[in-house]
């Protein structure tokens, strides 16, 4: 009797039209430490899109047939631990995801002193708010409910956003800078399968998976 | 509200008796100084670093008044010195309180001091459990009871002075409608400084991008599709709202009321007391102060929330509430009834000769 092996889910996200412009973080140049870091302003990265329309930090993840979170599949607790990095007085990678009870790093790569305060929305997600000196250990978060987007902040530095993404199972990606995203070893069954930019939005479409790798493709628009 | 000023009369008889110009100028000194922590207050919320000094009373693990200078960069700067400065605030009315208790006779200014000393610990707490329980409601709370300690400050300040009995010492009377109308708009500005708190505590001062339109609008759509729209375009890193916009909109809509209100006092007292009357001419400083609050609210969301412009309209918005306030004090040490009255020499407020007729 053949047994249905789990397959991949692949695809890329493009981006049609002018992104909305991006904004100069002239705060940071005003900054005795963080200013030191750069000869021009940096500026906000909240549409990484490529010159062919390859979005990236599009958020891809699974729900069930009928729309609801894929719960209770969460191997978060043996995973290895995501790596969120405070770097020139920004954090890097600004769009991250993780499982419930993975661990989250984060680490202080600066000279100077930041706060680490995350702020969930999701109640059992826990608001923290840790101080992290130079070179100091990295601090440790884990989260126990899926939530889309949650903040983490850093209040020395107004100007310093990331957003963490937590699912209950391990079916999700996040698009890279040529908007390709890879979902592995998803069960054979019939999905929801949702890309959720932090700004542009959010799509669905419906995909079923057999025992083949499936392709499916978002095009998120300029509004 | 006959009574009111019956009690404000009664309360203030022995104004002469407590003259203490030391007293007086340390109260004003002590208002000044709250003035000005509600201005460092402003700065620590719109640079957004009220929980950049994760600890409270400590500060990075160091006593709070060793935290060495090279260490306040960023928005600590901002949180520590509000901080420090709240330090020096609580230290002087806690000397204000002592020395009320020990020299003024009068036994409602005891408890005042007493009020005041109760108010300024207990706001001390709340800033710091808004830090240690990382609670923004607790943040909203604060800056409403910030606002409500200052008005008591200068209520102290005031009720020591000499000012108040020339204030209110003068011929003409209040009528009752113009108090009522003034207590009613001082009232608008303290309901419009709680929504200004907790726009604040939501991030909402830039969830409309424009003025006077709102998303180039008179009232903005508020579907969802819009609110996705809205968020695609914005430059604010957090996520817009419907209800931030709405919030922003009854905000905007206190504002007008506020200004109607306040000019129809302006007017009324222009009226009915005269042009040369000082609380004519205080209740056109005060339409002048709500005509500049609009102007630096309109300027915070043109600057995209500039944290200088963002704080002025905190402290302008303060000096309304205070205004109002100090006007309906001062009004009610005047009789009600819209007639002539002679100021007997020893009279303080007038309200002795309206009493006597």
């Amino acid at each position: 009797m053949p047994v249905a092996r789990a397959a991949d889910i692949v695809g890329t996200i493009t981006f049609k039209g002018t992104p909305p412009p991006e904004h100069t973080n002239n705060l940071i140049m005003g900054d005795p430490t963080c200013g030191k870091m750069y000869s021009t302003p940096p500026t906000t990265h909240f549409y990484v899109v490529g010159k062919d329309g390859e979005f990236a930090d599009v958020v891809v993840s699974l729900k069930d047939a009928d729309g609801k979170d894929i719960t209770g599949k969460s191997t978060g607790a043996g995973a290895p631990p995501a790596l969120l990095d405070q770097k020139g007085c920004l954090y890097t990678p600004q769009i991250l995801a993780v499982q419930t009870g993975q661990k989250l790093l984060a680490r202080n790569s600066d000279q100077c002193v930041h706060n680490v305060h995350c702020d969930p929305t999701v109640p059992g997600n826990v608001e923290r708010n840790e101080p992290q000196m130079p070179g100091g250990p990295d601090l440790t978060f884990t989260f126990p409910k899926p939530e889309m987007f949650l903040k983490f902040e850093c209040d020395v530095h107004s100007w310093m956003f990331a957003w963490v993404s937590v699912f209950d199972n391990p079916y999700f990606d996040i698009s890279g800078t040529e908007g390709k995203f890879t979902i592995k070893n998803v069960p054979p069954g019939k999905y929801t399968i949702v890309a959720a930019h932090h700004k542009a939005g959010t799509q669905t479409q419906e995909v079923e998976v057999a025992d083949k790798d499936v392709t499916v493709n978002f095009t998120f628009e300029a509004k | 509200m006959n009574g009111v000023a019956f009690l404000i009369f009664k309360m203030d008889k022995k104004c002469k008796e407590n003259d203490n110009r030391w007293l007086h100028r340390f109260a004003v000194a002590s208002a000044v100084a709250t003035f000005l922590l509600l201005g460092a207050g402003g700065l620590v919320t719109s640079h957004e670093a009220g929980m950049s000094v994760p600890d409270w009373p400590n500060s990075y693990g160091y006593n709070m008044f060793a935290f060495p200078i090279s260490k306040w960069t960023g928005g600590i700067f901002y949180e520590h010195t509000h901080r420090l400065w709240a330090s020096v605030v609580g230290l002087m009315t806690t000397v204000l309180a002592v020395w009320i208790f020990l020299k003024d006779s009068r036994k409602w200014m005891k408890w005042l001091g007493v009020a005041a000393f109760l108010l300024v610990v207990a706001q001390g707490v709340l800033g710091g459990l808004r830090v240690v329980l990382i609670d923004a409601d607790l943040g909203t709370v604060h800056g409403i009871v910030g606002q409500t300690f200052f008005v008591l400050m200068c209520a102290i300040a005031l009720f020591t002075s000499r000012f108040r009995q020339k204030f209110s010492g003068r011929k003409l009377n209040v009528p009752r409608n113009l108090r009522i109308l003034v207590l009613a708009a001082t009232l608008l500005i303290f309901f419009q400084l709680i929504l200004g708190a907790t726009m604040r505590g939501q991030h909402a001062g830039l969830a409309i991008p424009d003025f006077p339109t709102a998303y180039g609008q008179l009232w903005p759509d508020t579907s969802p599709a819009a609110i996705v729209r809205y968020n695609a375009e914005s430059g604010n890193p957090d996520i817009i709202t419907s209800f931030q916009i709405l919030l922003q909109m009854v905000h905007r809509l206190g504002a007008l009321a506020i200004f109607i209100c306040v000019t129809t006092c302006a007017v009324m007292a222009w009226r009915q007391l005269g042009g040369r009357d000082p609380l004519a001419k205080f209740a056109f400083f005060w339409l002048a102060l709500i005509a500049a609050q609009i102007g630096l609210g309109a300027w915070t969301i043109l600057s995209n929330k500039a944290a200088d412009i963002a704080t002025a309209h905190v402290l302008v918005g303060a000096l309304s509430l205070v205004t109002g306030a100090l006007w309906y004090i001062i009004a009610s040490g005047r009789p009600t009834k819209i007639t002539e009255v002679e100021t007997a020499p020893s009279d303080v407020f007038g309200t002795l000769a309206a009493n006597k007729r």
